[in-house]
């Protein structure tokens, strides 16, 4: 049986109307709801669906950030994951967090805990990076199989479906492996009660970027965030019909 | 001989009466062929004495509005002719949009003096048969009165037009932190001048109360296009009677709300929802009773789904519970202001439900976006009445007897029916019944109504929770009321509308079959 890690960032909520900080350096994020990044659910959910088909042993939910970070780890114990990992980066140093830092605390955190698959979501819907798990496969010199719909473990393989544009493609990859997850790979559960109650009860352990090894220096500066500009109301009609009727309802023609 | 010979007459004699009756009854169709009004079709209903529309009447409304607010061409009525359901159809030919209360106010004088009946229309959401024409009435539609007049911020005081949608007011009033403080499945399409003129309830009465208490004034255009206004957007006002309660749930019978001044409560910054599965009602009950003094404050919605909604909802539009299946499901909702503080009293509350058997099972979303993944089961389940026939019925009870209608219709109705069920408002007594069945056919209506409106009286309950009378239900007018109370109506209808123009074959019977 195959040991799993899974990453789990923490992320605006996506019902959440994002706003710009007054100075441009980032997005407020004091008092705005977050939630796991959905992509990350969805490779939490393929990890429990693994244990429960007795494919995977144990399952290990890794995320990086300030000290809230560990409500999604809560989240992700309460699917079902077995232990959480919290890699404490204060609030600031969060900021100019990068891909690079993150995978290489993951792999080292993957050869410590001897995983055998670490599955990712494909992209934080914060910073729609898409390199995390890319990254992670290089640092550890693994094979990747990213944008993954579907997976079927072996013996010592795995067979990953993978979306790729016009089609899908399947391939076979050598374990250790990392796998990143695509939206249509399953549908994230509702943790129920009684396991939100008992995930309290789980182990987080907390570390530190410098008990891993890494340094998480900023590798950037953040000139300005802007808003996208605002779009002014047009709307794709699917027929002529349609147009008329719209133009009838908005009183613009006879 | 004599006696054949007798006979015949009489015969002769009764069909003529009963040609004339036809002919009397279908007056208003033979002209309007192509354009046969289907709820006449249905429903024994004759058509009042109005005027009907001629070229003349539509050169006034085209002056008035000009070209493009005044729809005739026969496909655009289509959807103002139509309910949601598909189940009434109006024939009306004409749809006046007018934008400002000086046109609705002209409208209205000029129908009144040609008398010509009108349909008030607002988001034509409506379930009772009230916002679509019977026969050919014009069309008034608030579509074009969608402006937000002003926003006080510190009163928590916003003042629109009636035909804003309530998505729309609610989607301004964040920029400030506040709220609407009613909130419906058909939000995204209901206006606000149709939410009070029916009194419109909904999913958040349980914690801000009635549009009696938050409407704080209303404009309003008598029949006679006289303008009242009662457009205050004080809290307290003790100079008379408070005529703007008139107005609130008249259904449009008494006069045409144009404006409307609302207060509205801060945003809730912290949501929650739970969602709980219970072995029986007995347990609702309790759950209930537990959740109103554990979580006081913050309780915000108490809405309950029995099984066969669940299926119902699975069959029709892919909903289906988030945690397996169970005989009754909660969704029970908190909002306030503090996060760590609403936590701590719902998973107490939580723990304690579960610890006691109260709920066998359940979920927690903490999250927008899980919270409105929750929210869209329990509002989706109406959506799924497009897709079948169902009967649907909004009753107030005690809750004692809440559940009991349902299972009592399922015995009545037998094999007549696919499926009986209910959900609602459990925390305002309010029960959605539905009864689906393979063909909406007058038999199966005669074979619910009056039986269970009489079921539903023998309960103490309300025959109309939230929707109103409408057309569907206006014959139960005397039923639900006692006579001092309908004579009343009835004066004040006469009084404000003496030529009945406004809204008719609604709120009042049609027939005393």
């Amino acid at each position: 049986m195959a040991r799993v890690l899974v990453g789990v960032k923490r992320v605006i909520d996506y019902a959440v109307k994002i706003r710009i900080k007054p100075d441009k350096k980032g997005v407020l994020t004091d008092g705005v709801k977050h939630s796991m990044n959905p992509f990350d659910e969805i490779a939490v959910e393929e990890a429990v669906r693994m244990k429960e088909k007795k494919i995977a042993s144990e399952i290990i939910a890794v995320s990086c950030g300030p000290a809230q970070a560990q409500d999604v780890i809560r989240t992700a114990l309460a699917m079902g994951v077995d232990k959480g990992i919290h890699v404490d980066i204060p609030a600031k140093e969060f900021e100019t967090l990068q891909p690079l830092h993150v995978s290489k605390m993951l792999a080292k955190i993957a050869q410590d805990e001897k995983v055998d698959i670490v599955i990712l979501g494909k992209q934080a819907i914060d910073d729609d990076c898409n390199q995390t798990a890319q990254m992670t496969a290089a640092v550890l010199d693994w094979p990747q199989a990213t944008n993954a719909s579907k997976i079927e473990k072996g013996d010592k393989d795995v067979t990953v479906t993978r979306e790729i544009d016009g089609g899908l493609e399947v391939i076979k990859c050598k374990l250790p492996v990392v796998i990143s997850a695509d939206l249509r790979l399953n549908e994230p559960r509702y943790a129920t009660l009684p396991n939100i109650m008992k995930a309290k009860k789980k182990p987080i352990k907390k570390v530190t970027p410098k008990d891993l090894g890494v340094d998480t220096a900023a590798r950037i500066e953040i000139v300005s965030v802007e808003e996208p500009p605002v779009r002014k109301g047009g709307t794709i009609i699917p027929d002529v019909d349609t147009l008329v009727a719209k133009l009838k309802e908005g009183g613009f023609v006879p | 001989m004599n006696t054949a010979l007798f006979d015949c007459k009489a015969t002769i004699i009764m069909h003529g009466i009963m040609f004339l009756r036809k002919t009397n009854r279908v007056g208003c169709r033979v002209e309007n062929i192509g354009f046969l009004s289907d709820t006449t079709q249905k429903f024994p209903v004759e058509r009042g004495e109005f005027n009907k529309l001629n070229n003349g009447h539509k050169g006034f409304f085209r002056q008035l509005l000009g070209d493009y607010r005044v729809i005739t061409d026969n496909h655009d009525l289509v959807k103002y002719n139509n309910d949601w359901f598909g189940y009434v159809k109006g024939c009306s030919q004409i749809v006046l949009k007018p934008k400002t209360t000086e046109e609705v106010s002209q409208i209205l004088s000029f129908c009144n003096e040609n008398r010509l009946a009108i349909c008030l229309q607002g988001g034509n959401t409506d379930v009772v048969g009230a916002s679509v024409p019977v026969f050919d009435e014009i069309v008034v539609s608030t579509e074009l009165m969608n402006e937000i007049i002003d926003l006080d911020e510190n009163s928590g005081v916003i003042i629109c037009q009636a035909g804003c949608v309530l998505e729309n007011i609610d989607k301004k009033l964040e920029g400030s932190g506040l709220m609407v403080p009613l909130d419906l499945g058909a939000k995204g399409s209901c206006h606000i001048g149709g939410n009070v003129a029916t009194n419109a309830g909904g999913l958040r009465l349980l914690r801000y109360g009635n549009l009696h208490g938050n409407v704080l004034g209303l404009e309003v255009v008598k029949a006679n296009g006289e303008v009242i206004d009662c457009l205050s957007t004080l809290k307290k006002d003790n100079t008379g009677f408070h005529l703007k309660h008139l107005f609130i749930g008249s259904e449009g019978t008494l006069g045409f709300i144009t404006k409307v001044s609302l207060q509205c409560p801060p945003r809730a910054r912290s949501i929650n929802v739970a969602f709980l599965g219970l072995q029986n009602f007995d347990k609702v009950l309790k759950t209930f009773r537990k959740a109103k003094e554990d979580l006081c404050e913050i309780l915000s919605a108490f809405e309950v789904i029995d099984s066969t909604s669940m299926e119902f909802a699975k069959e029709t539009v892919g909903i289906t519970s988030p945690i397996g299946d169970y005989p009754y499901y909660l969704l029970i909702e908190t909002s306030g202001s503090n996060p760590e503080h609403d936590a701590d009293k719902l998973y107490k509350f939580l723990d304690l439900v579960l610890v006691k058997h109260l709920a066998l099972n359940g979920t927690l979303a903490t999250e927008p976006a899980k919270v409105n993944a929750i929210w869209a089961i329990r509002e989706k389940i109406p959506e799924g009445f497009k897709h079948s026939s169902v009967l649907c019925y909004d009753f107030s009870l005690p809750l004692s007897k809440y559940f009991d209608l349902v299972e009592d219709m399922r015995n009545h109705m037998g094999s007549l029916a696919k499926k009986v069920f209910g959900f609602g408002h459990l925390g305002d007594g309010n029960l959605h019944l539905q009864i689906e069945v393979n063909e909406m056919s007058k038999e199966v209506r005669d074979h619910v109504e009056p039986n269970v409106f009489e079921r539903v009286k023998q309960m103490n309950g309300s025959i109309s929770a939230e929707h109103g009378m409408g057309f569907l239900k206006a014959n139960y007018l005397s039923f639900a009321n006692p006579p001092s109370k309908v004579e009343m109506m009835r004066n004040l209808k006469s009084m404000l509308d003496p030529k009945g123009i406004l809204n008719p074959y609604k709120v009042f019977p049609w027939t005393y079959s």
